[in-house]
């Protein structure tokens, strides 16, 4: 099992999963910091802008002139921006099976995997996280192509300029693979290869493992996912908040007894707390306004903005500002404000009992309704009629390098009245301010980032117990700027494997066993014997079969008589054709060592997770006629699933010879992992025998019918 | 006792002893207790015992029983405790599994034990143990065996005996006791790990403040000085501080018990001080430069590994520690034995470091605070005792450098968008503490001269909580504000940096926050500001609200729904009419006039109380202060009054003073009525005076005493002014006296009675129903 990491953003993921000849990518996020390199796109011509001066080396040399600029000691590069794509080159990801997606704001990569990689496999993602991806995709679409910039900079790019370039410019990592914005041709074709799921449900690849998406309390319709076969669980652990905010609470239990959690998407301000922050931006909100001075947020159009906007509606009028008009401008504020409404089943429990009320799950509706909130596609048009001042702005995008923040930018930066707070917390602040310095405006940071604090982050772990941690090298250290802080990192045991961009995981696995079925007749030839108190023993003979990933065990075939050489051979439809059986060696199995290996390997095995196995060690004298190489049997005494109750209750049901001892027809085998020889359709026909011929334990309590 | 209590206990005494009766509660069992405690001070024991035979039954009965309930065995325990005091000797019980019982039997055994030495050795007094009689040596036996015990709970129970008798009986014999028993508590002490170390802490503590071991007792110390290095953290704290406490105790003794409470801050500063450099701490805050502290005390002292322990155990072991170090420190701070020299500047330095700590900025040196700070970070507990203890060490002297630092913190925390309200509130009080504390400069300015950039960052951060969405910052913000204002109001410093900022305009505006507490304190600091002249700068936007804060605050009083901003309001009101607000002062009596109106008609008697008071000033004001009651105060030649009697009487029937107190008088609320006939004594008293000084006394015979009742009736019809002669005739009417006393008395007066004590008990036994027939 390995784990790809093309993307080295902690809270915007891109991993591949190779987990018993599935191939998963995990997360298809976007590193959209690269675009702080580039020059705003304005949406109203900007003389400031426009007339920067071009940048020229220390010698004089201004060849770079026409794509570099310069404004207040930094240097930008005067293009369409660009961004930082996942890994490409780490894995053939044409060969992708699924794209599993865990929230919106992880997904806004996929036009380019999905598009251009010649990738043929499916998306799997909840209604909401595709309905407002498609709206994040869209809005950054459309904040692009609307300022169409004919320049393309590339001479920049090139390794020995880049050398000579300053920070953070000549810092800037893999700028030969940064790409322009897909199109919505290409948006729409990514998103026609999604799959809608729901919560817990179980979605089966190819037969060999089930992926199941659960909620994760971060956004609408966020989830974590599960990953499992029959006898290994990996959980990926992606954007999660454990706070009571608008979407459904996160479900903590279903990620007990991982062999692997791949932890990813904490908290990217673990110091601080989000209530304070709320409270935070609501006093230097209050505080502008009432000098007369306009707010500007920075944000997406969805996700925290419900929660800053229903903090609002409750504080406006306790803060005399109930007549300070709030503006949400983005082309697709509309329906992102009404997206909110009708995604019900999705919203925590106080807002899915709203939706038998007569009002709306969120109070922006309210807002709305008595015009205190009003929203617009954009600033042109309606907007520009009812603009009042002083008013908040809430509008995209938080980088400041493109929408229509750009122009409130320009518009407001120079009278130290306005202020501009930043919640989003993807951006460097002071990075994000760089090209509109000098800035009389005031700038308050109030990130709002709900998701997984370190603390939390050992609670869970604690409480879910996985064997084994994967997360980014990030989370294994404090941060860089407070190096004491040992409390800012993920503290666990055994410690957490990291990753870093670009980097190939080879995850650790104790467990490597396969589930086998027994045919119902062989099930009933078979006599065991007990040899002990509780426990009992038969010896099986049979044809292992495998397909699709499952198999089972056949009855096995009636040994071909020794024919003269010209009759021609019977043919057998049921049982495939094969060699004559080496003969079996001969003796009796020496019945108390066997027992006695028997429990050591059962209370061995009862200690690591609740499945009992009993394992027949070194019980191998058969052969594999293609393999040649068991390692060992198990026998598995776990409770019976309901499916397999019911398969149960219908083969006891079948006629079996009275007054004699049947095994339980339902007993499964479990065999060593079979890897080497499960490429999936292929179809495998193997005869087994075991010890002298074979051995099955089973439970003398199941005969007592 | 009474006749009629005589006569109901008997039946109560059937009703303690049969177990199928239900005895009402251990409360009433415990008041039967207080009142047989006074009754026996009263009269003879003897006496009682044998007017009320059903009392020696009781007790003997009690004794036959096997399923008594343990609230009726313990009173009956205790009953004979209190005639045992008297008369003598009974049984007694120890160990019982009933707490009530235990402690009951216990402290019997204390009193049999200094009953019958009292009687033995009175005239030996020091008496060697083989000399005491029987009965003490078998307590002590017993004591001593149970000292011995491996089983703590007896080990407690002996120990809670002896920490009884040491604390009651103070005579000779109990040194003669302790030289007896020491040995035993010594041995006690070497157990690992120490049995029942709080009992033993007590006994330590109570043996070293019995005045009968003098200061010579040396083996006492030792024991002491033994327990303090044995003992664990969690006990040896309350050991040290009860040491320190002591008046008289040997000077190493104290040294040591000051280091053991200081071990905990020891190992937090030692976790955390840079270990190259000069010997120290140093402290650093945002802007200003680093200072050497001299860790005094703190320096040499060896980590003591149990500390290190109990810090790194758990989160919450360490938060325990440190609060409850921070809590010892603080009680011994003020006390007049504190060790000297006080090391005031490292446990400041402690103080800012174990905040630091929980606000995640502090440095780390060692793995051991890596741990700390990995535990403290956000721990508002330790957070809220660092800030409490912080204050209290204001009062000591620091260097003015040290002072700029601890204020640096105290912003900070004021600022940090991650203090949580309960934490806000604490560094409130800290910073107003500290700035109390501030050196006062002979020059031109009041306060030090750092203040004013410290109060131009603080009304900033001021500014941002009395926006914060959180009313309990709002309001503790609100409250810091009427603080600081009432003490620098006047001073140009504090006006000027309060005036440059948005603070008045917010204090302000939030008389009309949807928090009824929150307006209730932007009235109080509002008025206060106004009182000091510190108006709101009038901006255009508000200017027409802003006319007059009087008319708000009128109308809040009319208007408002809640009682707390109305209350706030009357006493701004009261306070104003006092100190003459130039607002109140350019119409005093219609402002008197409107002010008692709303609040006579007020329903919060709160209110109604705060307008008598407002009233009483009024009084004041028209008729000169009221007379000092101290008679040995030197008399001062009666001031002459401000204006004629007649004069003034008009004045107050002008603005309706008396309708109000008239009304008052009988007013449901007892408070109200008690403020009420004070007024109208100290005006009745006034009048005398007026008198005796010769003024001519308005005739009041010829005046038809309308009937008093038309006042205190429902009436609210404005009426015309009262004559001053139908108001004096009103006066003397009254038996104002008689009044008070009936209202000084509770309104449970009745209830409290052993009379009916006693007829409830027997009520809840069915006993006065009677009729147990009825119940069929």
């Amino acid at each position: 099992m390995k784990l790809y990491c093309l993307s080295g953003h902690p809270t915007l993921p891109c991993n591949v999963l190779k987990f018993k000849s599935t191939t998963i990518m995990l997360d298809c996020g976007l590193d959209m910091t690269s675009t702080l390199n580039f020059l705003p796109l304005p949406l109203v011509q900007s003389p400031r802008l426009s007339n920067l001066p071009g940048w020229s080396l220390k010698d004089g040399n201004a060849f770079l002139d026409k794509e570099l600029k310069e404004c207040s000691g930094h240097v930008f590069v005067d293009s369409v921006p660009e961004f930082c794509l996942p890994e490409t080159e780490l894995i053939d990801l044409s060969t992708v099976d699924v794209i599993l997606i865990s929230n919106y704001h992880c997904m806004m990569a996929l036009p380019y995997i999905t598009e251009h990689t010649g990738f043929t496999g499916t998306v799997y993602a909840t209604e909401p996280t595709v309905q407002i991806g498609r709206l994040l995709m869209e809005e950054l679409v459309n904040f692009i192509e609307r300022v169409p910039k004919a320049q393309s900079a590339s001479l920049w790019k090139n390794k020995d300029i880049q050398r000579l370039l300053p920070s953070p410019l000549k810092d800037a990592v893999e700028v030969s693979t940064w790409r322009r914005c897909y199109t919505m041709q290409e948006v729409n074709s990514a998103l026609s290869k999604i799959q809608l799921v729901g919560y817990s449900q179980k979605i089966e690849l190819f037969g060999a493992v089930q992926v199941t998406p659960l909620s994760s309390g971060y956004a609408l319709g966020s989830s974590n996912w599960i990953i499992q076969s029959h006898y290994e669980k990996v959980s990926y652990v992606s954007g999660s908040s454990l706070l009571t905010t608008h979407p459904q609470p996160m479900d903590q239990a279903s990620l007990k007894n991982s062999d692997v959690l791949v932890l990813t998407g904490l908290t990217q301000i673990p110091t601080a707390n989000p209530d304070g922050m709320v409270g935070e931006f609501c006093s230097n909100l209050a505080l502008t306004v009432r000098n007369g001075g306009n707010v500007l947020v920075p944000c997406y159009p969805s996700g925290v903005i419900y929660d800053l906007l229903e903090c609002l509606y409750q504080y406006i009028d306790s803060a005399g500002l109930s007549s300070v008009p709030l503006y949400f401008i983005s082309p697709v504020a509309n329906s992102s404000l009404e997206f909110s409404q009708i995604f019900a089943e999705w919203l925590c429990h106080n807002k899915q009992s709203k939706v038998y009320l007569p009002e709306p799950p969120f109070p922006h509706a309210e807002l709305i309704q008595t015009n205190k909130l009003k929203h617009y596609p954009s600033i042109h048009g309606d907007f520009s009629n009812d603009f009042r001042q002083p008013c908040v702005v809430f509008t995209g995008h938080p980088s400041l390098r493109f929408g229509d923040v750009v122009h409130f930018m320009e518009l407001w930066g120079k009278s130290s009245l306005n202020t501009v707070i930043f919640t989003e917390p993807d951006f460097s602040y002071l990075e994000a301010l760089a090209p509109y310095q000098p800035l009389a405006m005031k700038c308050i940071y109030c990130p709002i980032d709900t998701r997984l604090n370190f603390i939390q982050v050992s609670k869970l772990l604690k409480e879910v117990q996985p064997l084994h941690v994967v997360c980014p090298e990030q989370y294994t250290q404090p941060p860089p700027a407070q190096s004491h802080r040992m409390d800012l990192m993920i503290d666990c045991q055994p410690p957490a494997m990291s990753y870093r961009r670009a980097e190939v995981l080879a995850l650790p696995f104790k467990r490597r066993y396969e589930k086998i079925e027994i045919m119902p007749e062989l099930a009933d030839s078979l006599v065991p014997m007990e040899i002990k108190p509780g426990i009992s023993l038969a010896t099986v003979s049979a044809v292992l079969h495998t397909k699709d990933n499952k198999h089972l065990l056949q009855p096995p075939p009636r040994p071909t008589q020794p024919t003269s050489g010209k009759k021609r051979k019977r043919v057998s439809d049921d049982v495939p054709d094969c060699k004559v059986l080496k003969p079996l060696l001969s003796g009796s199995i020496p019945v108390e060592q066997f027992v006695q290996t028997l429990e050591k390997v059962s209370r061995f095995l009862g200690r690591h997770g609740h499945t009992t196995r009993i394992s027949l060690s070194r019980a191998h004298y058969g052969s594999w006629r293609q393999q040649g190489d068991v390692a060992a049997w198990t026998c598995s005494r776990r409770p019976l699933s309901t499916q397999e109750e019911a398969a149960s209750t219908r083969r006891c049901d079948e006629p079996g010879r009275v007054g004699q001892r049947r095994a339980h027809p339902c007993q499964s085998l479990e065999l060593p992992q079979l890897t080497p020889c499960c490429q999936r359709g292929a179809r495998l026909h193997l005869s087994v025998r075991i010890w002298e011929a074979a051995a099955m334990v089973l439970d003398a309590q199941e005969f007592r019918e | 006792m009474d006749l009629e209590c005589s006569r109901l206990l008997p039946a109560l005494c059937a009703v303690l002893v049969d177990p199928r009766q239900p005895v009402a509660d251990d409360t009433c069992l415990e008041k039967l207790l207080d009142w047989f405690k006074t009754v026996t001070e009263g009269e003879s024991s003897l006496l009682l015992l044998q007017e009320h035979p059903c009392l020696v039954e009781l007790l003997s009965h009690v004794l036959k029983l096997q399923d008594l309930s343990p609230g009726v065995l313990s009173f009956s325990l205790r009953l004979a405790g209190i005639f045992a005091a008297q008369e003598n000797c009974f049984q007694y019980l120890q160990g019982d599994s009933s707490l009530f019982v235990a402690s009951a039997a216990s402290q019997l055994l204390v009193h049999i034990l200094a009953l019958s030495m009292r009687g033995g050795a009175e005239e030996q007094p020091c008496l060697q143990g083989d000399d005491w009689p029987t009965c003490a040596q078998k307590i002590m036996g017993h004591v001593e065996e149970s000292l011995c015990s491996t089983a703590t709970p007896k080990v407690t129970q002996a120990l809670n005996v002896l920490t009884t008798t040491f604390g009651r009986c103070q005579s000779p014999w109990t040194e003669a006791l302790w030289v007896r028993l020491s040995a035993r508590v010594a041995c006690l002490i070497e157990r690992d790990p120490i049995p029942a170390a709080h009992s033993l802490v007590d006994l330590l503590l109570c043996v070293a403040r019995s005045p009968v071991f003098g200061s010579s007792n040396g083996n006492l110390w030792e024991m002491v000085a033994q327990a303090l290095s044995c003992l664990g953290p969690t006990h040896v704290g309350p050991l040290a501080l009860g040491i320190l406490k002591l008046e008289h105790c040997p000077q190493a003794l104290r040294t040591q018990a000051f280091q053991v409470l200081l071990q905990p801050l020891a190992c937090v500063l030692k976790a955390t001080v840079q270990a190259p450099g000069p010997p120290g701490l140093l402290l650093r805050a945002k802007g200003t430069r680093a200072v050497a502290i001299t860790p005094g005390l703190l320096d040499g002292m060896a980590d003591d590994a149990m500390t290190v322990d109990a810090l790194l155990a758990s989160k919450s072991s360490c938060a325990g520690l440190l609060c409850r170090t921070l809590a010892h420190l603080e009680e011994l701070q003020p006390l007049p034995q504190r060790p000297s020299p006080w090391p005031q500047v490292p446990l400041l330095g402690a103080a800012v470091t174990v905040l630091r700590l929980c606000d995640g900025s502090a440095t780390p040196v060692s793995s051991v605070g890596g741990h700390l700070c990995r535990t403290l970070a956000g721990c508002v507990r330790v957070q809220r005792a660092a800030l409490d203890f912080l204050g209290m060490l204001s009062q000591g002297t620091s260097p003015q450098e040290l002072v700029m630092q601890v204020l640096a913190v105290l912003l900070e925390c004021l600022e940090s968008p991650g203090s949580s309200p309960t934490v806000l509130k604490k560094a409130f009080q800290a910073t107003f503490r500290w700035l109390l504390s501030s050196p006062k400069t002979p020059s031109c300015s009041g306060l030090g001269p750092h203040i004013p950039q410290f109060l131009r960052e603080l009304f900033l951060v001021l500014q941002k909580r009395l926006c914060s969405p959180c009313w309990e910052v709002r309001d503790s913000a609100l409250e810091f504000l009427t603080q600081l204002s009432r003490h620098w109001g006047g001073e140009a410093d504090f006006s000027c940096a309060l005036l440059a900022s948005e603070v008045p305009e917010l204090a302000w505006q939030l008389l009309q926050d949807p928090e009824s507490y929150v307006r209730a304190s932007a009235v109080t600091a509002t008025g206060q500001l106004s009182s000091r002249g510190l108006h709101a700068p009038t901006s255009p936007q508000h200017a027409v609200a802003r006319q007059s804060l009087l008319r708000e605050l009128l109308r809040i009083l009319s208007t408002d729904s809640e009682g707390f901003p109305r209350r706030a309001v009357m006493q701004v009101f009261t306070e104003w009419l006092r100190d003459g607000h130039a607002d109140v002062a350019r119409d005093t009596e219609q402002f008197v006039a409107t002010v008692l109106q709303l609040a006579s008609q007020d329903l919060d008697w709160e209110v109604r109380v705060q307008g008598l008071e407002l009233a009483l000033v009024f009084l004041g004001q028209t008729l000169g202060p009221p007379r000092t009651h101290c008679p040995y105060a030197v008399a001062l030649p009666e001031a002459a009054p401000a204006r004629p009697l007649t004069e003034a009487l008009r004045a107050l029937c002008h603005v309706r003073l008396f309708d109000f107190a008239f009304r008052a008088l009988f007013d449901c609320d007892r408070p109200v009525a008690q403020k009420s006939c004070d007024l109208l004594l100290f005006l009745r008293d006034k009048i005398a005076s007026y008198n005796s000084l010769g003024e001519a006394n308005p005739n009041t015979n010829s005046v038809e005493v309308s009937p008093w009742r038309r006042w205190a009736g429902e009436q609210t019809q404005p009426q015309e002014d009262q004559e001053p002669e139908a108001v004096l005739a009103m006066l003397r009417s009254l038996d104002l006296e008689g009044l008070q006393s009936t209202l000084a008395e509770s309104s449970d007066h009745v209830e409290k009675s052993p009379q009916s004590l006693l007829q409830d008990m027997l009520a809840t036994g069915g006993f006065l129903q009677g009729d147990e027939a009825d119940c069929y």
